[in-house]
């Protein structure tokens, strides 16, 4: 077994004591941040990032450190979903639906217990895929030529939009903003600047983490400044004890099983992400078992099922964005950006130049996991009074680490502002309730996305035909315009009730 | 504080009279000596601060290490304008160079900077051109490849890991003007992120040939994936690549180097700059900078002082020409 072997030796990259450290680090800040409302994975990462380049960790240990902290806050999302009915991140959104009433019913305890043991089914599942099918998927890489990736591409803004978007329309015009963003800088092509006037920091455009941490990071600051704290979170949390008997672990099994395929299938598919791993897995659940109407009303199997979706969809979504460089959820594309600022090109020679990075960081997951489950049945308790931490201690702090952090990348102070503007465009882009992640999709892969069709282009002498020359790209066109009528025809029904549970929670969409 | 003073002082004069004495190859004395590495941590740039830095410690030409700062942005451009405007009497610092800087240089990417402005110190090695096809390909020579591409432009595709106009580009352009291709316009160029990617295209066939350096193909030599067409090389290289023919043996007079070097600022003073040419010299001869060669496959190119200047100045020189030639530049 070639990839055990990998495996294995990737194991012996990931247990240093270092490693292990940045681990249980990652692990712990990553549930506290899944669990405080608003900040979810992808703002999570985005607020590390600069801790992680002025810490001035190598590759291996960075990338630890980062997915720690994902894998950590989807695990740590479930936490106020159950206790306040407030999502603490998007894709624990479903699981406000029969958590809080399993809360409000005194069974919080409960609750707690299913839905850590449902994450940690979903993630070691998912990891386990994610070990078996990106090598696979490295191989039909080669059947992706510049015309194949243009599809692919297209594919991943056409889904972005989809179930987990309110609007449609906001988010393909999010996407649109971001490739427009990136058509700032010297073309790659040919060499000529665009968009520069004449500046010598913006030839290489904007600097992807720089925007990151300003859209998600310092937007949080300034949403915080505009209410003053008002959203803060009184009251108290009671818990009891988290354990579940095994009488409903049994009763819930199924419905784990079943939501981690579907979930990592949505996390696999680029752009979905784990809002839509959770979601199909609740709806799914819902159709498959529903049958005395207990679901929304405490049902133990409606906390299981979107919980073990949307880790189970986390995991998925590393498939593409390690074996063929097309991140497949908005937290993986933040992912995307660390590792090419790190100077790594994910892709199909990802495996074969860097497999201590590769198989390194898929051993971690493994470790993650194990460290997250023991973490959060004992812990669970210690994570719920992080909620009541006030925002005017936290929000301070994630504007210094985000300052600090962004001036260590390059010492540049340009870059600081180019923060502060986009700090100031994520305010004004959330008070219209257009989302993030496309934006950011888009400045992150604008340019490899506008390269590959003009590569196409070039090698058919400018036939546009070329597009579709093949089975492969046919079959991507295919599943992009799907991906974006569907939601559109279909999911109105299961958009309005996402909706109403955002609406519930008043969340932010992200 | 005060009466420390004079000693210093006179140290300092000791010092200078002596170093006047011991004649002038002496009379700069290096302290705080830095190098730029004009891109982020990781490249080729900073792999020729970080390594000369080290070899010269090791040697001890400089005291204590030398510091290597990252000053990345615009393709070298921002480490250019910022020596040439505010470090340009530094007798201490030095920049990290290749062809790409030559390249940006000669089509005016580095608005409003000129050669004219630095010192040219010295190059400490080269990575030489290849052609490469797929290994089942039916084209086995570079005439052929040629051959086709006067047949019928259209028809192949050359990919690289350079921008359109960049060094990848220009130096499959160089081979076909030697080879007498006159409509160079016609010759398709495929750029990719990195020769590594466009291999990889190359084996995925989307493309029908490849052109880069020596050290990005050798992983793909060693696997059998690809067929070196030729090495555009003035003599075979040394090591594996020695199976490879020249486009020279071929009848095709070209070479194409990608060189990496130093540059030191324009109002640096003769001393300085004598020192500093001195110094690359010695870390090219030394038996550790070997070592480092054959490590990082960098094929022999030792040229400095004016005699490198003279080389950067004629490579620019016959950069414009072809880019103009194709129409890249006015």
């Amino acid at each position: 077994m070639d990839v055990l072997t990998s495996l294995g030796h990737g194991f012996a990259v990931a247990i240093t004591f270092e490693n292990l450290g940045l681990a249980l680090i990652g692990c712990l800040l990553g549930t506290i941040i899944g669990a405080l409302p608003g900040l979810g994975p992808s703002n999570g990462v985005a607020i590390l990032i600069p801790l992680s380049f002025s810490l001035g960790l190598d590759a291996t240990a960075a990338l630890i450190l980062l997915t720690s902290v994902y894998y950590g806050a989807m695990y740590g999302g479930r936490i106020s979903s159950i206790l306040l009915n407030i999502p603490g991140d998007e894709p624990a959104v479903m699981t406000t639906l029969d958590g809080y009433p399993m809360a409000r019913a005194g069974k919080a305890g409960e609750a707690l217990a299913i839905s850590g043991i449902a994450s940690f089914v979903g993630s070691f599942v998912a990891t386990w895929g994610l070990v078996f099918l990106a090598p696979q998927l490295v191989k039909v890489a080669l059947l992706f030529g510049p015309a194949e990736y243009f599809a692919l591409f297209t594919l991943a803004f056409a889904t972005l939009g989809g179930i987990s978007s309110t609007n449609q329309a906001k988010a393909a015009l999010a996407a649109a903003l971001g490739l427009g963003i990136a058509m700032i800088g010297v073309d790659g092509q040919t060499g000529v600047p665009r968009f520069s006037f004449g500046m010598v920091h913006l030839y290489d455009g904007v600097n992807f983490l720089v925007a990151i941490v300003g859209l998600f990071a310092l937007s949080e600051v300034f949403i915080f400044l505009e209410h003053r704290g008002e959203n803060a979170v009184h009251g108290s949390v009671s818990i009891g004890r988290p354990v579940a008997s095994w009488s409903v672990l049994k009763y819930c099994t199924p419905a784990m099983l079943r939501s981690t395929v579907i979930g990592f299938i949505a996390g696999v598919l680029p752009g979905a992400g784990a809002s839509l791993g959770s979601f199909m897995a609740y709806a799914s659940e819902k159709n498959i078992s529903d049958k005395d109407k207990t679901f929304g009303k405490g049902d133990p199997r409606g906390v299981a099922a979107p919980e073990a979706g949307n880790n189970a969809a986390a995991g998925g979504a590393l498939v593409p964005m390690l074996a063929l460089g097309v991140p497949g959820s908005g937290t993986t594309a933040v992912l995307l950006a660390v590792l090419l600022s790190l100077n790594i090109t994910p892709g199909p020679l990802l495996f074969t130049q860097h497999p201590d990075v590769v198989w390194g960081l898929i051993a971690a997951l493994f470790i993650a996991n194990f460290m997250l489950i023991a973490m959060n049945l004992p812990l669970v308790g210690l994570f719920a009074r992080v909620l009541l931490i006030p925002p005017q201690f936290l929000m301070p702090l994630v504007a210094m680490i985000s300052f600090v952090g962004i001036y260590g990348i390059n010492g540049s102070t340009f870059d600081l502002l180019v923060m502060v503007i986009f700090g100031v465009l994520g305010w004004v882009l959330r008070k219209l309730d257009v989302p993030l992640v496309p934006v950011i999709m888009g400045v992150l892969l604008g340019n490899q996305m506008e390269a590959n069709l003009r590569r196409a282009l070039t090698i058919s002498n400018g036939e546009w035909g070329a597009l579709l020359h093949s089975p492969l790209s046919i079959g991507l066109w295919v599943l992009a315009v799907v991906g974006f009528v569907l939601p559109i025809v279909v999911g109105k029904r299961l958009k309005s009730r996402i909706a109403r549970a955002k609406e519930e929670a008043g969340t932010l969409v992200d | 504080m005060l009466h420390l003073r004079t000693p210093g002082r006179s140290l300092a004069l000791a010092l200078a009279a002596l170093a006047l004495m011991a004649g002038p190859s002496t009379a700069f004395e290096p302290s705080q000596t830095e190098c730029i590495a004009p891109a982020a941590p990781g490249g080729g740039w900073d792999f020729t601060c970080r390594q000369v830095g080290k070899t010269m410690q090791d040697l001890k030409i400089i005291p204590g290490t030398m510091q290597v700062t990252n000053l990345a942005g615009g393709g070298g451009g921002v480490a250019y304008a910022e020596v040439a405007s505010k470090r340009k009497a530094d007798n201490n610092l030095i920049v990290a160079a290749s062809s790409a800087t030559a390249t940006r240089l000669a089509t005016g990417a580095f608005p409003g900077n000129t050669m004219d402005q630095m010192r040219w110190v010295g190059s400490i090695g080269a990575d030489y051109g290849v052609i490469a096809v797929a290994k089942n390909s039916p084209i086995k020579t570079l005439p052929e490849l040629f051959a086709k591409i006067k047949a019928d432009p259209k028809s192949i595709s050359v990919a690289g890991g350079s921008a359109v106009g960049g060094w990848d580009h220009l130096k499959v352009l160089i081979a076909a003007k030697a080879d007498g291709i006159s409509n160079l316009r016609a010759i398709k160029y495929v750029p990719f992120d990195g020769g590594g990617e466009a291999i990889t295209q190359l084996l995925a066939g989307s493309v029908q040939a490849f052109t880069g350096d020596a050290s990005e193909a050798k992983g793909f030599v060693d696997a059998g994936d690809i067929r070196v067409l030729a090495v555009l090389a003035p003599d075979r290289l040394p090591g594996d690549f020695g199976k490879f023919p020249t486009a020279k043996e071929q009848g095709i007079d070209a070479i194409g180097a990608n060189w990496r070097g130093f540059y030191a600022p324009g109002g640096m003073s003769d001393d300085a700059y004598k020192f500093w040419v001195a110094s690359v010299k010695q870390v090219y001869a030394s038996p550790e900078w070997k070592k480092v060669m054959t490590q990082n496959g960098l094929a022999p190119l030792d040229l400095d002082g004016p005699q490198f200047e003279a080389f950067v100045k004629k490579s620019i020189s016959d950069i414009q020409t072809i880019s103009k030639e194709i129409g890249l530049i006015k």
